[in-house]
């Protein structure tokens, strides 16, 4: 690692994203969530991927009601809560993987409902402590985040917000301002699972951010194979791969390894 | 021409950030904000456009059969021996059931959006069949998504749907049930969102949907308060509604909000009682229900200590819902409104005993509703009124009942 766990939070992530910038492509941050297959495989995958040479992680936290995930995400994080997966066993996951040695900047994921349970501002210093630089939340719009935008600006946590196809430009005004660490740009409009190919009108939709923004885009939802990864990478700060990895992590923690290996080869040639 | 009611405004709320006090709001994906945004300018355009109202108000009249009649239970209140009761006949409404009042309203500005393509969700069936109705009148393209449970329990319904030329989408993912046919519908919506308009059928979701299904559902409590001035010379002393999602409820409170004299009861599905913990009261049972976030609206959620949203149980499909339309939780709050519950039992008690004292079979949701009048009116004087919303008739519940009663 060139850089160490004294720079944490936001700071982490943009030295994430300029350290892949030096190299000439985008971070990698894959998805995993808490709890699937069994809690001990999800670890044992998530730190697999670190070895593997990934640049950071979303963490998910599995929810009952996961209205933006298609069917493999849906059926791993229900699979994650008979498991037992709660918000409070994510942020003893995120601290055992600290204490293994993951060095990578680490975002939790997860929907509104259980991170207000636990308690917004609660939620965010725990997080912090554990060892998270930041949160996305997807039913979380700029407009409803001010229970946890004043306790992520304090922590120096990134608070993401996304952007879709849909975004009007007061939208990606509007999300531009608001966000910290980065812009999730949600590829496609829909829901989160692995495609065939990638949205046609990919390039011009990132070129029409840019104009709006300096911050760092990382694109999201339907990524799933090495040659997706390659074309991506040439045009985002950033990306991540969900449900690919997500079903690859179900077979195995070697076959979750294989693909995050070569989509990081990948990205490098 | 008879008025659409919609105009007639008796709150500011919602703010324009969607909120009744500390509920409501907009927690959805990014992807269908811009969504709710033109809906939500669509609405207001319509709204100020005469011919929108002429429109609903003509179908309401020629096509629902508006108004609906208000009926003195005569035997029923002689029988109990206290207040008299009086139901808003919405079992009456075109379909059996109140919900083709919203089905309409939204059907109609689907079409001058430009939307041909209507996705909805359904519980008991009752909304479903209001949407495809209405969808065969206006000539739209209709796909109801629906538990696999509650297609199992409310044949009839779906059978219906089919033969009025919607789609059945079976929901296979979590409880099976309501919340995962609206689970369901907005991943539709989120994929579709350019062509589709969902057609949401209760008075929750994300801003503008409480508001605007409350507006459409407000003509049953603009007829009834207008009906029992003229039948009984007063305004009631309760107006008493089941609860799920809240929309007939809603519907027939927001006429009496400024009636302080007035009282609002609401009630919800107590299923096997709240020590079973198998129920859907979400205002009763406040160890499990908090102030939490489903399906784009703040509002009471039952919830397990991880905010993980547990599954209902109510006889009635209808009322099995873990979360209630944010209007509600405010009007709770503001203690405007009132909500108590009704048992599994209760409600079938009063099913049978409306369809024996008066010939009216109810549904089963509306039972909850009854059973309430049936415990009140006895401790009340003989010239106090009780205004019943009887949301919908009871036929698609026969095969409930009769499993559960025998033959």
């Amino acid at each position: 690692m060139t850089y160490r766990r004294e720079i944490q939070g936001i700071a982490a992530l943009a030295a994430m994203f300029a350290r892949a910038r030096a190299q000439g492509r985008a971070a990698f941050m894959p998805y995993f969530p808490i709890g699937y297959p069994t809690h001990e495989e999800s670890l044992a995958v998530i730190q697999a991927l670190a070895t593997a040479g990934v640049d950071g992680f979303e963490i998910g936290i599995p929810f009952s009601d996961p209205i933006a995930d298609g069917p493999t995400i849906q059926a791993a994080t229900q699979i994650a809560l008979e498991n037992g997966a709660s918000v409070r066993r994510c942020l003893e996951a995120l601290r055992a993987l600290r204490r293994r040695g993951i060095q990578q900047p680490m975002l939790l994921m997860g929907y509104a409902n259980p991170l207000v349970a636990y308690g917004p501002e609660r939620f965010v210093l725990d997080a912090r402590a554990a060892g998270a630089d930041g949160l996305i939340v997807p039913d979380l719009p700029p407009e409803e985040a001010a229970m946890f935008s004043g306790s992520c600006a304090r922590e120096g946590m990134a608070l993401v917000f996304m952007l879709a196809p849909t975004s009007d430009d007061k939208r990606i005004a509007l999300a531009a301002e608001a966000a910290s660490g980065f812009i999730y740009v949600v590829s496609l409009t829909g829901i989160t699972g692995a495609r065939k190919d990638l949205p046609a009108n990919l390039t011009s939709f990132i070129a029409r951010l840019r104009q709006q923004t300096d911050m760092p885009l990382v694109l999201g939802f339907g990524i799933s194979t090495t040659a997706h990864a390659k074309q991506v990478s040439a045009l985002t700060d950033g990306f991540i791969v969900g449900s690919a990895l997500v079903r690859a992590g179900g077979e195995s923690v070697d076959a979750a390894r294989e693909l995050a290996s070569a989509m990081v080869k990948a990205i490098r040639n | 021409m008879i008025e659409s009611y919609i105009r007639r405004q008796v709150t500011d709320l919602p703010d324009a950030q969607g909120y009744f006090g500390e509920f409501g709001g907009r927690f959805v994906p990014e992807t269908i904000m811009p969504a709710l945004d033109e809906l939500e300018a669509a609405y207001a355009e319509a709204l100020a456009d005469p011919q929108f109202h002429h429109e609903l108000s003509h179908l309401q009249r020629t096509y629902t059969g508006r108004p609906t009649p208000i009926s003195h239970a005569k035997r029923l209140s002689e029988a109990l021996g206290g207040a008299q009761i009086y139901l808003k006949r919405e079992d009456l409404a075109h379909t059996g059931a109140h919900k083709i009042n919203n089905a309409l309203g939204q059907g109609l500005l689907a079409k001058r959006m430009g939307k041909r393509r209507i996705i909805a969700e359904t519980g008991a069936g009752q909304h479903g069949v209001g949407t495809a109705t209405a969808m065969a009148l206006l000539g739209l393209d209709c796909h109801v998504y629906m538990g696999s449970v509650d297609i199992r329990r409310q044949q009839p319904n779906v059978f219906r749907m089919k033969l009025l030329g919607a789609e059945v989408i079976p929901v296979e993912s979590g409880s099976r049930t309501l919340k995962d046919a609206i689970n369901e519908a907005m991943r539709d919506w989120v994929t579709h969102v350019e062509t589709t308009f969902y057609l949401l059928g209760s008075a929750l979701g994300p801003h503008p949907y409480p508001m605007m299904v409350r507006d459409f559902q407000s003509v049953i409590g603009f007829e009834a308060r207008e009906q029992i001035l003229e039948a009984a010379g007063r305004l009631p002393d309760a107006c008493i509604a089941c609860v799920g999602g809240g929309s007939n409820a809603i519907g027939m409170f927001h006429a009496f909000r400024d009636d302080h004299d007035t009282e609002l009861i609401g009630v919800e599905a107590g299923g096997r009682g709240i020590e079973s913990r198998e129920h859907a009261a979400r205002f009763a049972d406040l160890d499990i229900s908090r102030p939490g976030i489903l399906h784009g609206t703040r509002s009471y959620v039952m919830q397990n200590s991880d905010g993980q949203i547990m599954e209902t149980h109510s006889v009635s499909a209808g009322l099995d819902y873990p979360s209630v339309g944010p209007e509600h939780a405010h009007l709770r709050q503001l203690e405007r409104a009132y909500y108590t519950l009704a048992t599994d039992e209760e409600a079938l008690a009063a099913f049978q005993t409306l369809s024996k004292t008066e010939g009216i079979i109810p549904a089963l949701e509306s039972a909850h509703a009854l059973a309430e009048a049936i415990k009140r009116a006895p401790t009340m004087p003989r010239d106090s009124l009780l205004l019943v919303n009887l949301s919908g008739r009871g036929d698609k519940d026969l095969d409930t009942v009769i499993g559960i009663l025998g033959e």
